[in-house]
C-alpha cells in the first residue's frame, strides 16, 4: 500500500492532485462526470471582489502541445461565490477547497481574501498575482518583488486560512519573487501560472485572440515549470503547489522530485475531463514502479 | 461522455465538405443541436463538430475542411478510431409550442437541421426547410432532406442553383416558429427577418466544450452564457442584437 498523503501547510491531502484554477470551474461540471472527492483538493475559478464578464472572444487559441487563453477572470464575484456557490459545493465536494482570488488593487485582494477565508470549506487561499489577462492588476503585481511583498503581507492580515501566492513565470528571477512571498508571511507558493504568448491567423493576418496575447499553458510548459519549481524549492522553505503541463502520474512524481508538495493539473482537464481521476488511479502503480512507499518522501528529492 | 468510436464511412459531399459516420456508444446524446468534440492526433485541443444525425450506436457528422483538424479527419479511413466527447451542449428544445416550424440552415450550419427535421417530423409538425449555399457546387443534402419533408427550398447566393438569394430573401413563408443554424451574419438576418420566436445555434472558439474553461462565454439578456454548455442554442428573446 503506497501512502499518497501530503501535508500542505498543515492541510493533509489524501493525495497531491489538485485541479488548477480556471480549468475546473467551481467543480460542478466535473462532479457530474466522476466523484471528485477522490481529489486531494481543487483550486476554484479565480474570484474577484466584483463580478466580471472577462475579455471579448475569441479567448482560446490552439497551439502545438498547448493552448492560449485570455479568459480574463470571468467570475460571478466573491459574494455570489460565498453565499450561493459554496453552500452548493458541499453537496458534491466534502473536502477543504483551494480558493483562488484575483484583484486589481490591494484593497480588492484583501476584501476577497477576508470573505473567502471566512467560508468554512475553504482550506487554503490562493492569491493570484500572476494573471496575464487582466490589465492594471494580476501580473502587474506578480512581476515586482516589492509589490508582491506588499500585497502578500496586506492580504495575510485579512486571511484566516493558510495563504499561497500563485506566481507568474514571466519574470527574470523567480527566486526573488518567491523570497518576497516568504518574507511577507505567505504559507506557500503555487507555480507556474501561464506564460505570455500570441498566435496569428494567416488568412486574416490578425491575432487569433481578441486580446492579441494570452497565457500559454499545457504539456509544452512542463519543463519550464519543473525548472522554476526546483529554483524556488532551493530558495525558500515554504511548501510549493507545482503547476504546469502535468498530464500523467509520472509527471506528478517528476514535479514532486523538483520540489512540489502538491501538484496542480490544469489544461489537461479540458481535453480529458477524467485526467485527474486517471492520474490518481495510476499513482500507486507508478510509485511501485519507482519504489516509492511514501509519496511525501520524494518532495525535492532530485539528486544533484 | 467520453467514448471511442469507429469510423464506418468518410466521404466527400462537395470538394471541401465531408460526411463521416461512426459506430459506438452514443447514449449520451440527448437531442438534435448538440455537438461532439473530437481528439485528433497532434492537435492539443479537441475539435467541436455539430451532430448531423444519430441513433443507437450511430453518429453522423458533416464537416468542411478549413484547418489542420478537419484536413486530418478528411484523410481518415473506415475502421480507424476516434476519441470523442459526446452529448455536449443543450441542443434544440423540441417541447416548444409549434405546428409549422421553419428550419433555416446556411452552409455547414445545415447538418444539425437534418436530425432536427427528422425529430420534428416524428412529432407530427408541418416542417419547411430552407437551405442556403454560396453556389451550386457547395449544395449538399437536398435529397436527404426531401426524403423527410416535402417543403425543401434550396437557395444559392449567386443563383447558380435553386432560388437566387439568401435563406432570408423573399421571405413569405408560412411558419409559426424558427429553428436556425449558420454563420453569424445569416443568424442576424434571420433574427431581423422572421417575426416569431425561435432557436438559434451559435459558434465560438472553445477550450473544453463542457463548461469548465469559460473560453466561449457570450452575453445574453438572461445573463452570461457559455456557448458550449448553456448553448450552443439560444432563444431569440435572449439574444442581444
Amino acid at each position: 500500500m503506497v501512502d499518497l498523503k501530503v501535508n500542505l501547510a498543515g492541510l493533509v491531502l489524501d493525495n497531491p492532485i489538485v485541479p488548477a484554477s480556471g480549468t475546473f470551474g467551481y467543480g460542478e461540471e466535473f462532479a457530474s462526470l466522476y466523484d471528485i472527492n477522490i481529489l486531494g483538493s481543487f483550486s476554484f475559478k479565480g474570484t474577484t471582489a466584483q463580478e466580471r464578464f472577462g475579455n471579448p472572444t475569441p479567448r482560446i487559441a490552439d497551439c502545438a502541445n498547448g493552448m492560449l487563453n485570455s479568459v480574463g477572470l470571468q467570475n460571478p464575484g466573491v459574494d455570489y461565490v460565498c453565499n450561493t456557490i459554496m453552500p452548493k459545493m458541499k453537496t458534491y465536494f466534502n473536502k477543504p477547497v483551494v480558493a483562488n482570488i484575483g484583484g486589481f488593487s490591494i484593497e480588492e485582494y484583501c476584501e476577497c481574501a477576508k470573505k473567502v477565508s471566512e467560508c468554512e470549506q475553504v482550506g487554503i487561499v490562493e492569491l493570484n498575482v500572476s494573471c496575464p489577462n487582466v490589465h492594471g492588476g494580476g501580473m502587474g503585481f506578480g512581476t515586482d518583488a516589492k509589490l508582491v511583498y506588499n500585497v502578500t503581507s496586506a492580504v495575510k492580515q485579512n486571511c484566516k486560512k493558510p495563504l499561497f501566492v500563485k506566481l507568474t513565470p514571466n519574470v527574470t528571477d523567480i527566486k526573488s519573487i518567491a523570497k518576497a512571498c516568504e518574507d511577507a508571511g505567505a504559507n506557500g507558493v503555487t507555480l507556474i501560472n501561464t506564460m505570455l504568448g500570441m498566435r496569428i491567423n494567416l488568412n486574416t493576418r490578425k491575432p487569433i485572440l481578441a486580446m492579441r496575447a494570452g497565457g500559454y499553458s499545457g504539456k509544452a510548459v512542463f519543463p519550464v515549470a519543473i525548472r522554476m519549481i526546483n529554483d524556488v524549492y532551493n530558495t525558500i522553505k515554504l511548501p510549493i503547489m507545482g503547476c504546469g503541463g502535468v498530464e500523467t502520474a509520472e509527471d506528478v512524481i517528476e514535479m514532486m522530485l523538483a520540489g512540489a508538495t502538491a501538484v496542480q493539473v490544469g489544461s489537461a482537464n479540458l481535453i480529458n475531463p477524467f485526467v485527474c481521476k486517471e492520474i490518481i488511479q495510476d499513482l500507486p502503480i507508478v510509485c511501485k514502479k519507482y519504489k516509492i512507499k511514501k509519496l511525501s518522501d520524494i518532495i525535492g528529492g532530485v539528486n544533484g | 461522455m467520453q467514448q471511442i468510436l469507429t469510423i464506418l464511412t468518410n466521404k466527400p459531399l462537395t470538394s471541401s465538405v465531408y460526411e463521416m459516420t461512426l459506430s459506438g456508444n452514443t447514449d449520451k446524446i440527448t437531442g438534435p443541436g448538440q455537438f461532439v468534440n473530437f481528439k485528433l492526433l497532434g492537435l492539443y485541443l479537441r475539435r467541436p463538430l455539430s451532430i448531423c444525425d444519430y441513433g443507437k450506436n450511430y453518429l453522423k457528422v458533416i464537416y468542411k475542411v478549413v484547418g489542420k483538424g478537419t484536413e486530418q479527419m478528411s484523410k481518415m479511413l473506415p475502421g480507424e478510431q476516434l476519441d470523442v466527447l459526446l452529448g455536449l451542449g443543450n441542443g434544440y428544445d423540441l417541447t416548444v409550442d409549434t405546428k409549422k416550424p421553419i428550419l433555416l440552415g446556411g452552409g455547414v450550419g445545415t447538418p444539425p437541421m437534418y436530425n432536427l427535421c427528422k425529430k420534428l417530423k416524428e412529432l407530427g409538425k408541418s416542417v419547411t426547410v430552407i437551405l442556403g449555399f454560396n453556389t451550386k457546387e457547395e449544395v449538399f443534402y437536398e435529397e436527404e432532406f426531401k426524403q423527410i419533408v416535402d417543403k425543401v427550398i434550396i437557395k444559392t447566393a449567386d443563383g447558380s442553383y435553386g432560388e437566387k438569394g439568401f435563406v432570408t430573401s423573399d421571405f413569405s413563408h408560412e411558419y409559426d416558429y424558427v429553428f436556425t443554424c449558420g454563420p453569424e451574419p445569416m443568424l442576424k438576418a434571420v433574427y431581423n427577418t422572421t417575426t416569431t420566436s425561435g432557436q438559434y445555434s451559435f459558434e465560438e472558439r472553445m477550450g473544453c466544450g463542457f463548461g469548465a474553461c469559460m473560453g466561449c462565454t457570450c452575453k445574453t439578456k438572461y445573463g452570461n452564457k457559455r456557448i458550449c454548455k448553456d448553448g450552443p442554442v439560444l432563444v431569440k428573446e435572449e439574444i442581444i442584437w
